[in-house]
């Protein structure tokens, strides 16, 4: 090639289109996009990495208050049924739709818990300036490799269309733990907005 | 937009000679087998990609069959026993006059499947002969089906949340249908197919092939 490239840790390249920009230190509250494709390449946030790891303790404990409150509950001609989210998972016990009910809880419970447990322990050392814990870019790829797999918010948006279903039917009472998870789901997205992987590949180098 | 400035003209890492790490970004010399930054494994462009697209593709419309053929919901009342597929369910919603609620069905069940399979298809059939048209279109096309394809979950989880939650012994009770399963499996495939398809492969047509 004839072209005179810079030094290579001076490059980045898009990770959906393979484009090379030189990499820059954007101004806080900005984001980089690619050239070619338009893909978000960095994003500039001030203190980051701490609003990234308080968001993710908050949204793990109300995680934890999510799948121990009763979720919903219904009540229709004197009968009363209590449903947590773990009832929603256990919904499909019966033969074939057993695997999916292990699926269910993978999506709506395992991986968001993983996914935040993962980056706590990736990111937590370098709030504190301390150098990262062995495993720690293991454990983000992890998080960052979940990320379509986690489907707290889908949840959330089934449970809206079901309770619109059985409205008519029955008096349907939210608990504590409807919120909890509502909750969740806006803290992970928040908290996604705010991750640069660029940025924290760097900082875990 | 942002300020990441471009070298000569916009290359790719591989028209560069390089090899760039998809996870973080690093750009590294040909034929370095790991990422010095995060790790990661190093594929300047997946050359299995198309032939893993289309077996989770058909796997995934595979499934999708006999999720619209088999009951999703079973209901149980005091004087009627009723199953509904799919379609079903959104007709049922229409007779009860939830229209919005019957839409949200409709596109997450229907709309959203069938357009991914398409969306996919025309993807890998463009990125197989080498076209160079619509790069930006069929960019947007890959980012769509990459976010909402997860959306359809949303029929399962109603199932679930229904069945769990509709269980008053004599009155009325909801259980899953078999087609909650094939389902799921459809979707899950197609994640799978939309997540093997290098986004790379569709910039690559008018670029200098170099090997």
């Amino acid at each position: 090639m004839s072209h005179q490239l810079p030094p290579l840790d001076d490059l980045v390249a898009c990770h959906q289109c393979d484009t090379l920009h030189v990499a820059q230190t954007l101004p806080a509250h900005t984001r980089a996009y690619c050239k070619r494709c338009g893909a978000v390449m960095m994003t500039s946030q001030p203190a980051a990495m701490a609003r990234i790891i308080s968001l993710a303790l908050t949204a793990f404990i109300m995680m934890i208050a999510a799948i121990s409150f009763p979720f919903l509950t219904l009540d229709a001609q004197g009968l009363h049924n209590a449903t947590s989210v773990l009832d929603a998972v256990l919904a499909f016990n019966e033969g074939l739709a057993i695997p999916l009910a292990v699926a269910v809880a993978f999506f709506i419970i395992v991986i968001p818990l993983i996914r935040l447990g993962a980056l706590i322990y990736a990111l937590g050392p370098l709030v504190r300036d301390q150098p990262p814990r062995s495993g720690a870019k293991r454990a983000f790829g992890l998080a960052e490799r979940l990320r379509p797999w986690s489907m707290a918010e889908i949840f959330i948006v089934g449970v809206t269309v079901a309770l619109i279903k059985v409205a008519g039917l029955a008096a349907v009472t939210i608990g504590p733990a409807f919120w909890a998870f509502a909750g969740v789901v806006i803290i992970t997205v928040l908290k996604d907005q705010m991750i640069c992987r660029y940025s924290i590949w760097e900082a875990l180098e | 937009m942002g300020s990441t400035g471009i070298t000569s003209g916009l290359m790719s890492a591989r028209e560069a000679g390089l090899v760039a790490c998809q996870r973080c970004g690093q750009v590294h010399a040909k034929g370095v087998p790991y990422c010095k930054r995060c790790d990661g494994p190093l594929q300047s462009r997946d050359t299995e990609s198309l032939q893993k697209v289309w077996a989770w593709l058909i796997a995934g419309m595979i499934a999708y069959v006999p999720a619209n053929l088999y009951p999703m919901l079973l209901t149980n009342t005091l004087v009627e026993h009723s199953e509904s597929t799919i379609i079903g369910g959104v007709v049922d919603l229409i007779h009860h006059g939830s229209w919005g609620i019957a839409i949200i069905v409709f596109v997450a069940s229907v709309m959203i499947p069938i357009g991914k399979f398409l969306a996919v298809i025309y993807l890998a059939v463009s990125v197989k002969n080498k076209s160079g048209a619509n790069q930006h279109e069929r960019h947007v096309a890959y980012e769509l089906v990459e976010f909402i394809g997860r959306w359809s979950m949303i029929d399962v989880f109603v199932v679930a949340i229904l069945s769990a939650l509709v269980q008053l012994d004599t009155i009325a009770t909801i259980n899953p249908g078999i087609a909650a399963v094939s389902f799921a499996l459809s979707v899950i495939f197609t994640m799978l197919a939309a997540q093997s398809f290098d986004s790379r492969l569709i910039w690559d047509a008018d670029r200098m092939q170099d090997d």
